[in-house]
């Protein structure tokens, strides 16, 4: 797959001082969903601000589809539709009017058959002829989502698209963004909802403090969720690691517990040979305990070491 | 050029018009109406010809462009403070369109507006004096120059203000006292002459004096120097609006 958004070196520092993003470097895959995650206020609608024109760079250049979006912004944006955070919407235009507005704006001639399909796609067709303030705000989320669609981009930037969005919709949008994808869009979304950045994502990108933690294969970070670690309490402290169950690369915990860490998914945990181990060296075990670290907890940890 | 952004824009602006054409037409019409009726019929009768003109008909010119440059002032300012309240000014900051070609929508949808409403009150104007325009050419280039530098004016306000109230300072405090003091509805010739000095500093009065030589003949100051006035107003308000866009004032952060 071949880049079609490069961010390099990209700092941004408001007129007050605040840096919103400190030297961020990103590649984004054509055809691919990449979820940035973190934090309120950790910088992921300056980065998308940034790279959609409506933000200047301090420092660092951002290309789309090639194109330097300063320099030959014009080809850039034409590439990329923008669903903001905020649902903001013309009050007294008419949901099609808008979507029609959108199109033109982005330099594209009227094609009402297009506005329609898109309408349709998002089950808005009908409520075409209704003012955007007559809608609830799931629909004008989804008027949002049409605008941005309507000028046929090849990228499409949601900014928090499932904030405040009921359980039904969500699995809608999720749906939406499915079907994009199909059709070869490719799509970054942010949001602070692990289990979203969990079912769509193809990558996921950690961001906090403005600064990108780690962007990783959904299916890599998965793998590390499948590290699992056995706790096991003994009846007896213990000082050392018996000689025989050195193999196991056990840890000691306090007092009288032992660590076992292993791929949950992988063929063979090597639970049962060490339980045997175990007994061999005549360890009575007085509780055993299994955890598995979530998404979240990876994010977590990742925003707090960044911290400390 | 991405023409079919200006036409988007341009489009969205004149809908407004239409969508409120109660407001946007029926008030103006009214409004100079009672001009008429109050300075034209009521007071003018008992004041003489001004330069060979009656009073009624004097005014005409002066209330054309009061109408106008308040018209383009707020039309051009809403149509861009607006969707910078409402949040919808993303879309036009992250679209292919340049600068230029956004102020060619919006303050060429808001000239045109405001001068649609100043030939509106000039077809009032024949229900009740009698008028002829001497230089119809002259008339309608004054209209569209007054037009869009004022609607360049009311853009650059809209893009300045951070309220309504601010929106609004200007035009109040500024604009109407002085369009009023510009000989809207007398001859500077009629003031004593330190005020007819006073006069010369207001750049409304080379407005109106142009505007209404264009329908008599008669002018307080030279022509030439209307056109000079009217041309230098309109690329001081150029440069600024360049300028907010190079540097993104109060539109980008």
């Amino acid at each position: 797959m071949s880049t079609v958004v490069q961010v390099e070196g990209l700092t941004k520092t408001y007129d007050g001082g605040f840096e919103a993003l400190k030297n961020v470097s990103l590649d984004i895959k054509e055809g691919e969903i990449l979820a940035l995650l973190g934090p309120n206020g950790a910088g992921k609608t300056t980065l998308i601000s940034t790279i959609c024109g409506i933000t200047s760079p301090t420092s660092g250049r951002i290309t789309v589809g090639g194109h330097d979006v300063e320099k030959n912004w014009r080809a850039a944006r034409d590439l990329i539709g923008l669903v903001p955070q905020e649902i903001n919407l013309e009050p007294f235009e008419f949901v099609g009017n808008t979507v029609r507005f959108s199109r033109g704006l982005f330099g594209k001639p009227r094609n009402d058959a297009f506005v329609d399909q898109v309408l349709s796609d998002l089950s808005l067709l009908d409520k075409r002829d209704a003012r955007t303030s007559q809608l609830s705000g799931g629909m004008r989320r989804r008027v949002l989502i049409a605008k941005a669609l309507a000028h046929e981009p090849r990228i499409l930037f949601l900014d928090e698209p499932t904030a405040g969005v009921d359980v039904e919709l969500r699995r809608d949008m999720w749906a939406l963004v499915e079907r994009l994808r199909a059709d070869g869009v490719t799509i970054i979304l942010t949001t602070h909802y692990i289990e979203e950045a969990e079912a769509i994502a193809d990558r996921i990108g950690v961001i906090n403090s403005g600064e990108l933690l780690l962007v990783e294969e959904k299916d890599a970070l998965m793998q590390r969720l499948g590290r699992k670690e056995l706790t096991i309490e003994l009846s007896q402290p213990i000082k050392e690691i018996p000689e025989t169950l050195k193999e196991f690369n056990l840890t000691i915990g306090d007092a009288n517990t032992l660590t076992y860490v292993y791929d949950a998914t992988g063929e063979r945990t090597g639970i049962t040979r060490l339980l045997g181990a175990l007994q061999e060296a005549g360890l009575t075990l007085a509780d055993l305990q299994t955890h598995q670290s979530s998404l979240e907890e990876i994010f977590v940890g990742l925003v707090q070491e960044d911290a400390a | 050029m991405n023409w079919y952004g200006v036409a988007a824009i341009w489009r969205f602006e004149m809908a407004r018009f239409f969508r409120s054409i109660i407001q946007s037409v029926v008030s103006p019409v009214l409004s100079t109406s009672l001009y008429f009726v109050v300075f034209g019929a009521a007071i003018g009768s008992r004041i003489p010809e001004i330069e060979g003109v009656s009073y009624g008909a004097f005014i005409v010119p002066g209330l054309i462009m009061l109408t106008v440059l308040q018209q383009s002032i707020q039309n051009a300012g809403f149509g861009i403070y607006f969707p910078k309240f409402i949040g919808t000014i993303f879309e036009v900051l992250s679209a292919p369109i340049s600068s230029f070609e956004i102020v060619v929508g919006y303050v060429g949808a808001a000239a045109v507006k405001s001068m649609l409403i100043g030939l509106i009150i000039l077809g009032t104007s024949f229900f009740f004096v009698d008028i002829s325009i001497q230089h119809p050419f002259f008339m309608l280039a004054f209209l569209v120059l007054t037009a869009v530098s004022f609607a360049l004016l009311g853009f650059i306000l809209g893009i300045w203000a951070r309220s309504f109230e601010q929106l609004n300072l200007v035009p109040l405090l500024v604009v109407t006292p002085l369009v009023f003091l510009g000989g809207s509805f007398y001859s500077i010739s009629m003031l004593p002459e330190v005020w007819q000095t006073v006069s010369k500093f207001n750049p409304v009065l080379y407005l109106v004096s142009g505007f209404r030589w264009s329908f008599f003949g008669t002018s307080d100051v030279p022509i030439a120097m209307s056109l000079a006035a009217v041309l230098l107003f309109a690329s001081a308000c150029l440069s600024v609006v360049w300028w907010m866009f190079h540097t993104g004032y109060r539109l980008k952060s």
